[in-house]
């Protein structure tokens, strides 16, 4: 018994030890906090707010950021979206890619399929860079893992856009934000109400088209994330019930020399 | 110890089974998704389909393409090589199909170019039949690639196609 | 080994083990005695060898689909997690794996240091243990860098740089380990090799370390000598087996909540975004694992000297067997050493802390009062306590305390009974 005590003690220990580091990182607003629905141990995306937030993320983000570790057919996959392969071979035949070397040995033009990558809004870093005043729009693709804070820090900075405090100064193209690093961000607000008309009948408020979108962009990061919730679910079971039964065998083993184990 | 032991299977031994059996089961488990990796993987399994340009291909031309990393044939027949491949009595075929079943548009014949002995890729207008020969192990394929001599086992396999207009072809 | 009259019952199995003695080691590993007053902390030894062989396993199933090039890493870690078959369990598993790993081997080392393990005559365990602890940390280090994220890229930078300390040769000596000016791709592709390369040799010398203790055989929480085999030695199957598979389970437990329920959490956010040589991170820090080492590099102003402090740090414990000049082996019997034991852990905790802190301020100041006291206690508080400390009587055997009315009487009063037993 004092062993687990002590071994749980060392356990605490180890763990203030990341979650003090965790914290201490950002002197800044905590993070508007938000009840995901892929959250918890069980936890599933929204299949309607994932196709909405593809939908904010083609007319609103698309134009500056890439998704360029996404191919159309994930549109399709379980776990996401879930868009029809009718509607995702649609989505896709919108997009033109590169193709080629053809028989000529010259490179054409042809709609997307489904096995292809998402269509990048620039062909290179360098040319992202000089549209956007020197500021380079992050690929989007693992964005949510890439950030300290995750979904409730993309949702905070679509939702920290505010007027900065008196007397500080912004260049033109700057603007105040007050969850970014550093509260400087060169994207303008992207959100304004109704700048996407949903489908299904939802009212495009910010605070709506924030969490569909970042929802999106938690699905594009961890695609995986339902199947990962519902295996490890399953091991945990399964690890229980063995660490049980061997609890028990180790009893009746060790019960032949009657030492305490 | 034995002895005694044998005497008396009592519920030590049941938790004991029970509890390697249950190990058992686990380490199966595991197994799987080391094993299943080496499949196919999802950008693998979505380029499935390719579609080929055949305009530029004259009577008696072939041209080979890459599908799923094989080549695959696409051979626009003359008259005298459809004739010849449908004048063939089944009873003579180590493996017999009817030319008709293996070409839908008899002018044009698309098969996997991979020798089904070993996998090589047979040469064309090549052997005794005038149609495709293995120089691996001297297979010989008649022009509607099926075999006729040699240690190959079967005909060259037909993948699925369909013709997406009279100048296109999708395989797969 | 002292078993070396076995013979295999079936005729087959003689002529088999006349000519390969397969069956005589399976023999003695079966029946290899055992303390069996070893507690839990005993049960780390067989984690870690399950921690490295699924680290192998893991790694080279890894190693099928990653591309060890500096334009496609990245993108074959992501083909890893969203395209391959289960691709994600394993690469997870392998992360968080490695965090595990050190878990596990930083309770070993303690426990070691608790009851005196190292000491005579187990100092050569100890030492391949420290090469083993080393070349750990060597192949952890290699293995961040090849996702190729910012923390990959600017962790292999600066300690490739702590190379850069050395007089005269430093620059040449960094040039060599990156293959060009920089942390590029010659730098990754060797990496790559080197890091599929250590873990055979931390297997092979994991064999040199369980072959040396199997010769003196198992410390034991009372550190005392104890006869092998005798009543104070169960053999090692099924009874330590059955044992360590319990602790192993709950060890399985916690890893698999890390592994399905917050595999990012031990890493750093930053390694999500492609390596840039133009940007460096806003704080760079390297694993958790290696923060006291980090801590004890930046306490020290001067940079050949923090170079110098780091690799002591280490060097300290290899020598350990020799610093340490108390006879008694178990910190049971040294009530001053083991209070001085526990401010070690605290203060190792500590500069672990401190590693995570930007080093500036209050934190640099702790820093360097840690490291100071890291070093005293391995090289004065150690020598010097040996001479001074007066410890408590020993036991004369394991039995021994039980008969002098510990609350395990049952088993003390049925001694004949285990013998039949057995």
């Amino acid at each position: 018994m004092r062993n687990s005590l002590k071994l749980t003690f060392f356990f605490i220990l180890v763990s203030s030890l990341f979650f003090s580091k965790a914290q201490a990182a950002g002197e800044q607003h905590d993070l508007l906090e938000v009840d995901w629905s892929f959250k918890s141990f069980f936890g599933k995306f929204d299949r309607a707010s994932l196709q909405r937030g593809y939908q904010v993320y083609t007319e609103v983000c698309a134009s500056c950021h890439s998704l360029k570790h996404l191919s159309y057919r994930n549109l399709v996959e379980k776990g996401g979206p879930e868009f029809t392969e009718l509607e995702a071979k649609a989505i896709a035949s919108n997009f033109e890619v590169t193709d080629g070397p053809n028989s000529d040995g010259e490179m054409f033009e042809r709609p997307a399929k489904l096995s292809d990558k998402f269509v990048m809004p620039y062909a290179n870093v360098q040319e992202a860079i000089a549209a956007n005043g020197g500021a380079y729009p992050p690929d989007m693709s693992v964005l949510v893992k890439a950030r300290k804070g995750g979904a409730n820090y993309i949702y905070s900075v679509l939702m920290g856009y505010e007027e900065p405090p008196a007397g500080l100064e912004l260049d033109d193209g700057v603007y105040y934000n007050k969850y970014m690093y550093g509260n400087k961000i060169k994207m303008s607000s992207p959100l304004d109400e109704d700048i996407v008309e949903y489908s299904d009948g939802t009212k495009a408020t910010v605070d709506q088209m924030a969490k569909d979108v970042t929802t999106f962009l938690q699905w594009t990061a961890e695609p995986h994330l339902e199947t990962r919730h519902k295996l490890g679910f399953r091991v945990i079971i399964y690890l229980s019930v063995l660490t049980i039964l061997v609890y028990f065998s180790m009893k009746k083993i060790w019960s032949r020399i009657e030492t305490k184990v | 110890m034995s002895d005694q032991e044998k005497k008396k299977p009592n519920r030590r031994d049941f938790i004991v089974t029970a509890t390697t059996a249950a190990g058992a089961v686990g380490v199966g488990a595991v197994v799987w998704p080391l094993v299943d990796q080496m499949n196919p993987d999802a950008s693998v399994k979505a380029l499935a389909s390719t579609e080929v340009d055949i305009s530029a291909v004259e009577p008696g031309q072939s041209i080979t393409v890459l599908w799923r990393g094989k080549p695959v044939f696409i051979k626009r027949r003359t008259q005298d090589e459809i004739d010849s491949a449908r004048a063939v009595d089944l009873s003579e075929l180590k493996h017999p199909e009817k030319d008709e079943d293996r070409a839908k548009n008899p002018e044009w014949l698309v098969m996997l170019g991979v020798c089904t002995h070993l996998g090589c890729v047979p040469l064309t207008d090549k052997g005794d039949y005038g149609a495709w020969f293995c120089p691996c192990h001297g297979s010989h394929y008649d022009t509607s690639g099926r075999i006729r001599k040699g240690p190959a086992p079967t005909n060259m396999e037909v993948p699925k196609y369909e013709f997406v207009n009279s100048n296109t072809i999708k395989i797969g | 080994m002292s078993d070396h009259e076995y013979t295999p019952k079936s005729r087959v199995g003689k002529w088999f083990n006349d000519r390969l003695p397969l069956l005589t080691l399976a023999n003695h590993l079966t029946d290899y005695p055992t303390p069996k007053n070893l507690n839990y902390w005993w049960t780390f030894g067989g984690i870690l060898t399950f921690c490295l062989i699924t680290q192998i396993i893991t790694g080279i199933v890894l190693g099928m689909h990653y591309v060890a090039h500096a334009d496609l890493a990245f993108q074959s870690v992501e083909h890893i997690m969203r395209d391959v078959n289960y691709g994600w369990l394993i690469r997870y598993v392998h992360a968080n794996g490695a965090s595990m790993f050190f878990l596990a081997v930083y309770i070993h080392i303690f426990r070691s240091l608790y009851y005196g393990s190292y000491k005579s005559p187990r100092e050569v365990i100890w030492i391949i243990g420290m090469l083993i602890y080393f070349l750990m940390m060597a192949t952890a280090f290699m293995g961040y860098v090849l996702p190729w994220g910012q923390m990959s890229f600017w962790g292999a930078t600066v300690i490739t740089n702590l190379f850069s300390a050395i007089p005269l040769v430093g620059e040449s000596i960094t040039n060599w380990l990156w293959g060009g000016y920089s942390v590029d791709n010659p730098t990754l592709t060797r990496f790559f090799s080197l890091h599929y390369l250590f873990p055979f040799l931390i297997l092979g010398l994991v064999v040199l370390h369980i072959w040396a203790l199997h010769v003196p055989g198992n410390n034991n929480p009372i550190g005392i000598d104890i006869k092998k085999p005798s009543k104070d030695t169960v053999p090692f199957h099924p009874y330590i087996v059955i044992k360590d598979a319990f602790a192993l389970l709950i060890f399985l437990l916690i890893f698999a909540f890390f592994v399905f329920f917050s595999p990012n959490i031990l890493g750093h956010a930053d390694n999500y975004i492609e390596a840039n040589p133009l940007v460096t991170p806003a704080h760079i820090v390297p694993e958790w694992y290696l923060l006291p080492f980090y801590a004890i590099l930046r306490s020290v102003p001067d940079k050949l000297l923090g170079v110098i402090a780091m690799f002591a740090a280490i060097f300290v414990l290899v020598i350990l067997p020799w610093l340490d000049t108390s006879k008694v082996r178990s910190t049971v019997f040294r009530p001053i050493y083991k209070q001085f034991y526990w401010f070690l852990v605290a203060d190792v905790l500590i500069l672990g802390y401190v590693g995570a802190m930007p080093a500036e301020g209050i934190y640099l100041l702790i820093a360097r009062v840690a490291t100071a006291y890291y070093f005293a206690h391995f090289l004065l508080i150690l020598p010097f306590l040996g001479f001074k400390e007066k410890t408590t009587p020993l036991p004369l055997s394991i039995t021994e305390p039980i008969l002098g009315g510990s609350p395990d009487m049952a088993m003390a009063r049925d001694n004949s009974n285990y013998k039949e037993k057995l």
